[in-house]
């Protein structure tokens, strides 16, 4: 499937956005992206990740700047099917009378001929997009009649069934449970592993470390990018969330009865907390979940 | 015996070649609008339909006034009509309700001024209630060459009309251009509505791009289903309703949209899943669980 494709890569080049009521929601962001990447995009509310991903995507268009994707402009990159978007929420009608299983088939059509109409590749891809976000059981249901997460789970099959090299989701894990949470990071990471590009906004800050391989803090404009283990420190993310994360900060004395000068410090956004232990400033990311786990 | 005389009153507008026509154009635009309907009622644009049948007045008096086909000027008034509401609704935020009353209604009055100034120039009768059965060659060649376009589009394009009117940012990302593809619906519409105004009027169109999409949708989950129904209801009612007023004289596009709401009636009493009857089922049997 990916033979023949151009390599996956997002180049924002000094970007700025503004809403029609004149708020300018993304100011002068650069950053780029390249293959085999999961990226997180980390920042407060308002703080213009949505905006940036309707730019990607093309809904927007900046006032100044530019954004290019697999070296393309991005009407050239949607036509040829090479970027998948999960929204934030989806804005369609629940009421249409479309089954779970069609609503995936749509992610198919740009590989369809004129009249739509799948052949056994499309369906095998909604087969396996089902399983592999656990919905096959509701394949025939109507898209209305399902739960907030399962809702999200089929949004997310289309974007599998798509098999674009480049996917953007937007807030996946709000409102799914741990273990709808856990299947959607392995899902990224088998990605991941075949050469695509995922670009993910999340409060969700414990699992950062624990599944991409870079971060952009972006608060209007890009704080810091670049690879998870230098650039998600405390003290960007102090920037990024200005005071606005919650945080607890167990020192050494606290700990121990010894002269080990390492310490606990917990921050969290909403969700999952991100834990760092050790030394000031040498403190390394530590993952709560997997340590409860014998 | 007595089964001759009746068979043979019940074949008896068939000897008409007026009748046979008037049977097979209704049952035709009765499709056609069927179609359009399955989008219309989804998206909530019912009153589209309306508004379009009466913004076809001004052109239509002009027309008359002018002395050009009268088809012409119906759609050319009613592609003004549906780009106006298309382009209201995207440089504000309105909701699309209140674009639809105020283009519609501004085009209505401007038909009606003309009308009033002009008395004499438009058989306004033939607008507001049609008249199949005495169609022109000139019309039916007209209508049948509308619903054929129309049917033929249609049938190329009507998944993507649905994943537009769906979900339009996913349409987008695979490549489509949802506001071509809404200004293609339209246009559509209007030239169907046109093709409409000859069998049941300008006032009744609206039920014709209503009521069998809104049936359909009570019987099926699938949208594919739906046009289906919708056609095959929208035809034999069509069909049916022309040939009944051979015996009760006249009113047309009165049988035709009794006969559909009968329809719809039924659907909304005995549909397997949405009906009432079967709402009625389910509640028992989750009261029979409970206890
Ligand atoms: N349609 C709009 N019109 C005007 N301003 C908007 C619009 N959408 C968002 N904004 C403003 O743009 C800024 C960025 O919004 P955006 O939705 O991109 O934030 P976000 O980072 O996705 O936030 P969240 O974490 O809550 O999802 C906000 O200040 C918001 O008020
Ligand atoms: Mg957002």
């Amino acid at each position: 499937m990916m033979r023949d494709r151009p390599t996956p890569s997002i180049e924002v080049n000094d970007i700025t956005v503004s809403y029609s009521n004149g708020v300018a929601a993304v100011r002068n962001a650069t950053f780029e992206l390249g293959p085999s990447t999961i990226c997180a995009l980390v920042g407060i509310n308002g703080s213009g990740k949505s905006t940036l991903f309707k730019t990607i995507m093309g809904f927007l268009t900046p006032s100044a700047g530019s954004v290019r994707i697999a070296g393309l402009p991005v009407k050239a990159a949607l036509r040829q099917g090479l970027v998948a978007y999960v929204p934030q929420s989806e804005e369609v009608d629940w009421n249409f009378p479309v089954l779970v299983e069609d609503v995936v088939m749509m992610g198919r059509y740009g590989h369809m001929n004129v009249l739509r109409i799948p052949a056994k590749a499309d369906r095998a891809a909604v087969d396996q997009a089902l399983d592999r976000v656990g919905m096959s059981e509701y394949r025939t249901r109507q898209i209305g009649e399902l739960s907030g997460g399962q809702k999200k789970r089929v949004f997310l099959a289309r974007a599998l069934a798509q098999g674009s090299e480049i996917v953007l989701l937007d807030e996946p894990f709000t409102g799914v449970d741990v273990k709808t949470e856990s299947a959607i990071i392995d899902l990224l990471r088998a990605m991941r592993d075949e050469g695509r590009l995922m670009f993910v906004s999340t409060h969700n800050l414990g699992s950062v470390p624990d599944f991409c391989d870079q971060v952009v803090l972006f608060n209007r404009t890009v704080l810091a990018y670049g690879p998870t283990a230098t650039t998600f420190t405390e003290a960007n993310l102090a920037q990024a969330f200005g005071g606005l994360l919650r945080h607890v900060r167990l020192s050494g004395p606290d700990l121990h009865d010894d002269a080990d000068q390492r310490r606990v410090t917990v921050l969290t956004d909403d969700e999952r907390p991100l834990v760092l232990y050790g030394e000031r400033d040498q403190e390394k990311h530590v993952n709560p979940d997997r340590s409860e786990t014998p | 015996m007595l089964l001759g005389p009746a068979i043979d009153l019940l074949l008896e507008p068939f000897a008409y070649q007026y009748m046979a026509r008037a049977i097979w154009v209704s049952a035709l635009v009765g499709a056609v609008c069927a179609f359009l309907s399955c989008y219309l009622i989804l998206k909530g644009w019912a009153l589209m339909g309306d508004a379009l049948a009466h913004s076809v007045v001004p052109g239509v008096a002009l027309a008359y006034l002018l002395g050009f086909p009268y088809a012409i000027g119906a759609f050319t008034s009613g592609i003004i009509a549906a780009l106006g509401i298309a382009f209201v609704r995207r440089l504000t935020m309105l909701r699309e309700d209140a674009v639809i009353g105020l283009v519609f209604t501004t085009l209505f009055a401007i038909g009606l001024l003309i009308v009033s100034i002009n008395p004499t120039s438009v058989n306004v009768q033939s607008i507001v209630l049609g008249n199949i059965l005495a169609i022109s060659d000139d019309d039916v060649t007209q209508v049948i060459v509308i619903a054929a376009i129309s049917l033929a589009i249609l049938g190329l394009k009507w998944k993507d009309l649905l994943l537009a009117f769906f979900d339009e940012s996913h349409a987008r990302s695979v490549g489509l251009n949802p506001w071509l593809l809404r200004v293609l619906f339209f246009v559509l519409l209007s030239a169907c509505t046109v093709a409409a105004l000859q069998t049941v009027g300008a006032v009744l169109v609206i039920a014709m791009v209503v009521t069998p999409g809104a049936t359909a949708h009570l019987l099926t989950d699938r949208f594919g289903m739906m046009i289906g129904l919708a056609m095959l209801i929208g035809a034999a009612t069509s069909a049916l309703g022309a040939y009944l007023s051979f015996f009760l004289d006249g009113a047309t596009g009165g049988l035709i949209v009794v006969l559909q709401t009968l329809v719809f009636l039924a659907a909304f009493v005995f549909a397997p899943k949405y009906g009432r009857l079967a709402a009625r089922r389910s509640a028992r049997r989750s009261a029979e669980v409970i206890r």
